[in-house]
């Protein structure tokens, strides 16, 4: 049986892993390679490593920190942040990662999405979408929750898998770093909805956010950082829980 | 010593990787004379199965291939090509062993592709020596290669049965990612490269 999956997020600037509270206030919580070696060990399933540096210089740095988690690395690993191309995507696949995540360059462009599919195949592009209730509509957002778009949620999500998303992966920014669980509702509406797996992110704050995200919606993994980063929710923890409430999982 | 058959298609550094971890030796294959210098081959592979052919048949080096008497493992698309045929871009392939590779059925209840680690149920193949049956493995893949009771040694349930691994005479293939399954994984590519 397929396995629900179990993946933490690093936020990855200048090299270093670092986590935003509500996309604020960051913290440095470690090497990227010693912590996604870490990760591994513990039984994590799956990592992703969101670049957020700023500067110039950016590609260059995180194509040595792919290629260095790429050598240590036994589980697969999905690079986001910054890849606008499709020579972005290819210079990540080359340096080993397994999947790309795109955001708000597939909110400008969405033919990003159908030209990566073509030419990596729809396996290599997650879709990651941050939505926001407005005026009782889920809206889609860039720039970490600040700039509202006219897309709504649901249906942009539908144009991504139709346009070749392998993915998606929705941040719900209401519960983003509230650690007051996942938006089931909504995550069980879009994974309904669509016909490609989904990854859930955006509140995770104890192992029964979990639970109930497995048991109420048809999501096939849950992402979290923070839990996970200062060792709140240790993974074989989680995983064994999961495990007592029949939900399958990789031991 | 594996050689590595560089046709162009897809990530071949988590491979190396892989296999530098566990002291395994390799090199690229570019060319006909080049695989003499290797004693077991890999195919990789990542991408559209059509596409993939395209380059292999471009590569010129799909005859050797058939040819060969030394163990060969070709790992997801890789795998696949070892096939007579497949739906993804209706594809005529190596036709090294005589099956099919076809579509998921969103029909079923499934979601495509099948993305994930899957538990594996194994035949008694020296392949997956010292691997639990049912241990999972990870895999990313849209099209598979149907069941066979000839040419299939492990199998995986996604939707229905199908071939998780196949093998003829000295040619492997496994649609899972061993570079990207953990423990389980290395010791498959292990196993794979003490093949007599």
């Amino acid at each position: 049986m397929l396995s629900k999956r179990i993946i933490p997020c690093l936020d990855v600037k200048d090299g270093r892993t670092v986590k935003g509270v509500n996309f604020v206030d960051l913290k440095d919580a470690g090497d990227p390679v010693e912590l996604a070696w870490q990760y591994a060990q513990q039984g994590a399933d799956e990592l992703v490593f969101l670049d957020i540096t700023a500067t110039h210089e950016r590609r260059k740095t995180m194509i040595e920190m792919v290629k260095s988690v790429a050598r240590q690395l036994n589980i697969p690993f999905t690079i986001g942040g910054g890849i606008t191309e499709i020579a972005d995507a290819e210079a990540l696949l080359n340096a080993g990662a397994d999947k790309i995540s795109i955001n708000s360059a597939a909110v400008k462009n969405p033919q990003l999405i159908a030209d990566l599919a073509k030419v990596f195949g729809r396996q290599f592009v997650v879709v990651a979408v941050d939505t926001k209730l407005v005026n009782g509509k889920n809206m889609v957002h860039l720039n970490g929750g600040r700039l509202i778009t006219e897309l709504e949620t649901e249906q942009w999500i539908k144009q991504a898998e139709d346009l070749g998303a392998g993915e998606i992966l929705l941040t719900s920014m209401d519960h983003d770093g509230t650690k007051q669980g996942f938006d089931c509702n909504l995550l069980q509406t879009i994974s309904q909805m669509i016909n490609i797996p989904v990854i859930a992110s955006g509140g995770a704050g104890s192992i029964e956010h979990f639970t109930e995200v497995f048991t109420t919606t048809g999501v096939d993994a849950a992402l979290a950082a923070s839990v996970f980063h200062f060792g709140e929710i240790p993974i074989p923890v989680l995983k064994n829980e999961l495990k007592k409430h029949n939900i399958p999982v990789r031991l | 010593m594996i050689g590595i058959v560089n046709y162009g298609a897809g990530n071949i550094f988590s491979l190396t990787s892989a296999l530098s971890r566990l002291g395994i030796t390799y090199g690229m294959i570019n060319s006909e004379d080049e695989f003499d210098q290797y004693s077991h081959i890999i195919i990789p592979g990542v991408g559209h199965a059509g596409a993939a052919m395209d380059k292999l048949n471009k590569s010129g080096l799909v005859d050797k291939i058939r040819s060969l008497t030394k163990p060969v493992l070709g790992i997801c698309v890789g795998m696949q090509l070892l096939t007579d045929h497949s739906e993804e871009g209706d594809a005529t392939l190596t036709s090294i062993i005589p099956l099919q590779t076809k579509l998921f059925d969103k029909e079923l209840g499934i979601k495509i592709p099948h993305m994930g680690w899957n538990n594996v149920e194994i035949k008694n193949n020296s392949l997956f020596e010292g691997v639990e049956n049912q241990t999972q493995f990870y895999f990313v893949h849209s099209y598979f290669i149907e069941y066979n009771p000839i040419f299939g040694i492990a199998t995986a349930d996604y939707g229905q049965e199908y071939s998780a691994a196949i093998q003829k005479d000295n040619f492997y293939g496994v649609q899972f990612h061993p570079e990207k399954s953990g423990a389980a994984g290395e010791r498959l590519l292990l196993n794979f490269s003490n093949l007599k």
